[in-house]
């Protein structure tokens, strides 16, 4: 089966987690899904529906009990640790709710770090690195550390990060969950201008209604099954 | 990621965590600076008990004479003269024995123009150079003729000649021993302290015969102060003190039942003595060090792993951004072997700026070994690495998302 133009094609796909002398218990369920390139797409669902999961299968950050995953046309099932971190480093952009910068790394080394590992010479990971703060309007705080940055500045240094390697695919799980509402319209109004002028697929889980309103297609989860999947109505 | 970016990371992640790196550190510091201590004392304190056996010489026995009585008052060995040259001269056809030095000594005032010292002087044959093995620093020593002669010559201690010679040399100027001129033909050799921490090198040396005539008389011809002898052999020790006892006896005329009118003393038993302690004292500072070492190791390894939790989230971070576990692992294990290194540097410069500081201010030879070293920063650089590179595997292996979520 070829995929064609479908950037994410998952069929199948399962996950349960291995408890300790218990039964394992089922996160996902024979999950069918395809996303094609450009798309900008939000997942919801109530706590436990197994969007946070889903989305880390998708990041290669886990690896499903189950099914076949297609990236780009590759079945990612049968790659090795090395190569889906080469995979993550060129094809996909992480925005977490917790942002996850390194702490005591400044600004513009957290946003260079992808780079660091796609081998990108010093001279160039810092000047494409100030290039990306410039294009999330922190362009004058390169030298900042995190925890001298406000959440929403934080998170937009997040995505300069996440956008280093010129990424296909941008994932972001709660993204605006630590923010406030103004910002959090910031952050999404970012994403939407990114999928729009360059054409990167965006997938959003959120919880809020609001912040899934930015996305042109909305995926509902319930207890591990797509229970919903449409165009987002204003 | 390329390699050559790898030593930048390491050394930027520990200039990053400055308090963790400078623990770390701390840990192997004390742990090889400790331990290259310890045992540079334990050493230096062999070395110089092994030096002053070797000062000593070795198989000796001293032969004193006999305790004189005063009015009910025993004075102890030595005080009365009772062994002779003639009886030194019965020792050496000993077969068990091969050196027989008898001395006839006293301190006396020796004076060189405006200076003057008190000193031992020692009466002595020849063969007392080569029984205590006491080579000569520049000029001659006593010889044959000069005993025969009863010549009016002199070898000087080092600290003799120095007190009276300053830095000019003696050789050939004269010497006034209770006023009687004696033409300095030698300097010893340096000997340093005996093991009774009295300096050897306070002495000056003439002819027995000089001594005896001339200098300080005798209660009776040819008596002596005491005699040093040398056994043929380790082995012969027993035999020889037994083969002095019976031949002094029989010279003396003493009967069966009768005390000795002298005393035997085996020198050996003393350096052993002194050599047991030394070896004790090193055993007990290797012990000391030993622990200094598990501590300090104990140090890094709590280090190293109290921010493991930190550290996982920052491996889970890089590898979503697309580390590799050769990177990471590459990383951390050069980290370690940075701090490792650095810290065992300043170790080893602690421990010698320590062993250094000993000796020029308590006054203790202390030898900083090579093997004491290679042992410290091995053994802590083990421990240091192993503990540094251990979690990192660990986390590296974990799938992205649970090093993420690590608490």
């Amino acid at each position: 089966m070829a995929p064609g133009d479908d950037l994410v094609r998952v069929t199948r796909f399962s996950k349960h987690y291995e408890v300790p002398g218990g039964e394992p218990v089922p996160v996902l369920h024979a999950v069918e899904l395809t996303i094609a390139a450009g798309e900008f797409v939000a997942i919801m669902g109530p706590s436990g529906s197994g969007k946070s999961t889903f989305m880390n299968l998708l990041g290669c950050l886990d690896t499903p009990s189950d099914g076949e995953y297609w990236l780009q046309g590759r079945n990612v099932a049968g790659l090795s640790a090395d190569e889906l971190a080469a995979l993550r480093n060129r094809l996909i952009g992480f925005v977490f709710q917790g942002f996850n910068l390194l702490r005591r790394v400044s600004a513009l080394d957290n946003v260079a770090l992808p780079l660091l590992y796609a081998g990108v010479g010093r001279a160039e990971r810092h000047a494409r690195a100030q290039a990306l703060l410039d294009q999330v309007g922190l362009g004058g705080r390169a030298k900042a550390l995190p925890n001298q940055l406000s959440g929403g500045q934080q998170q937009r240094v997040a995505i300069a990060r996440a956008l280093a390697c010129e990424p296909a695919l941008i994932l972001a799980d709660e993204p605006t969950g630590n923010l406030d509402t103004h910002t959090s319209g910031e952050i999404m109004t970012l994403f939407t201008r990114l999928n729009a002028e360059r054409g990167i697929t965006v997938v959003v889980v959120t919880h809020e209604a609001d912040i899934a309103r930015y996305a042109r297609r909305l995926v509902r989860f319930v207890d591990g099954r797509v229970a919903h999947d449409g165009e987002v109505t204003p | 990621m390329r390699l050559r970016a790898l030593p930048g990371e390491a050394w930027r992640s520990m200039g990053l965590n400055r308090l963790r790196t400078g623990l770390t550190m701390l840990g192997m510091v004390i742990g090889v600076g400790a331990v290259v201590l310890m045992l540079a004392v334990g050493d230096g304190a062999r070395h110089t008990v092994n030096e002053q056996i070797r000062a000593m010489g070795s198989n000796l026995f001293l032969i004193l004479s006999g305790a004189s009585t005063s009015s009910g008052v025993r004075m102890g060995a030595g005080t009365k003269p009772t062994i002779t040259r003639g009886d030194a001269e019965a020792l050496a056809r000993l077969p068990t024995l091969d050196g027989v030095a008898p001395v006839h000594s006293q301190t006396v005032q020796l004076a060189q123009g405006a200076n003057n010292w008190s000193a031992q002087v020692y009466g002595v044959t020849p063969e007392f150079f080569p029984v205590r093995d006491w080579p000569a620093e520049s000029g001659q020593l006593i010889s044959e003729s000069d005993l025969r002669s009863a010549a009016r010559v002199v070898v000087l201690g080092q600290l003799v000649a120095k007190e009276l010679f300053g830095a000019d040399d003696p050789l050939g100027k004269t010497v006034r021993i209770k006023n009687l001129p004696f033409t300095v033909i030698g300097v010893a050799a340096a000997k340093g302290q005996s093991l009774t921490g009295r300096d050897q090198d306070d002495i000056a040396f003439v002819p027995l015969t000089t001594a005896q005539s001339k200098l300080f008389g005798v209660a009776f011809p040819g008596a002596l102060s005491f005699m040093t002898v040398r056994a043929k052999s380790d082995e012969l020790m027993e035999d020889a003190e037994a083969d002095i006892r019976q031949t002094l006896r029989q010279r003396h005329r003493l009967m069966p039942g009768e005390d000795d009118d002298f005393t035997v003393r085996n020198l050996s038993s003393t350096a052993e003595t002194a050599a047991t302690t030394a070896r004790v004292l090193t055993i007990l500072l290797g012990t000391i060090a030993s622990i200094s070492l598990i501590v300090g190791g104990i140090g890094i390894m709590n280090i190293m792993l109290v921010s493991v939790t930190e550290r996982t989230r920052e491996i889970g971070i890089r590898m979503a951004v697309g580390a590799r576990r050769r990177d990471i692992l590459l990383q951390f294990l050069l980290e370690a072997i940075l701090i490792c290194a650095i810290g065992g540097v300043a170790g080893v410069a602690l421990g010698i700026g320590g062993a250094w500081a000993i000796s020029a201010f308590a006054g203790m030879d202390t030898v900083v070994t090579g093997t004491a070293i290679a042992l410290a920063f091995a053994f802590s650089a083990t421990t240091g690495i192993f503990f540094g590179w251990y979690p990192a595997r660990k986390a590296a292996h974990m799938q992205p998302v649970e090093a993420l979520r690590y608490e």
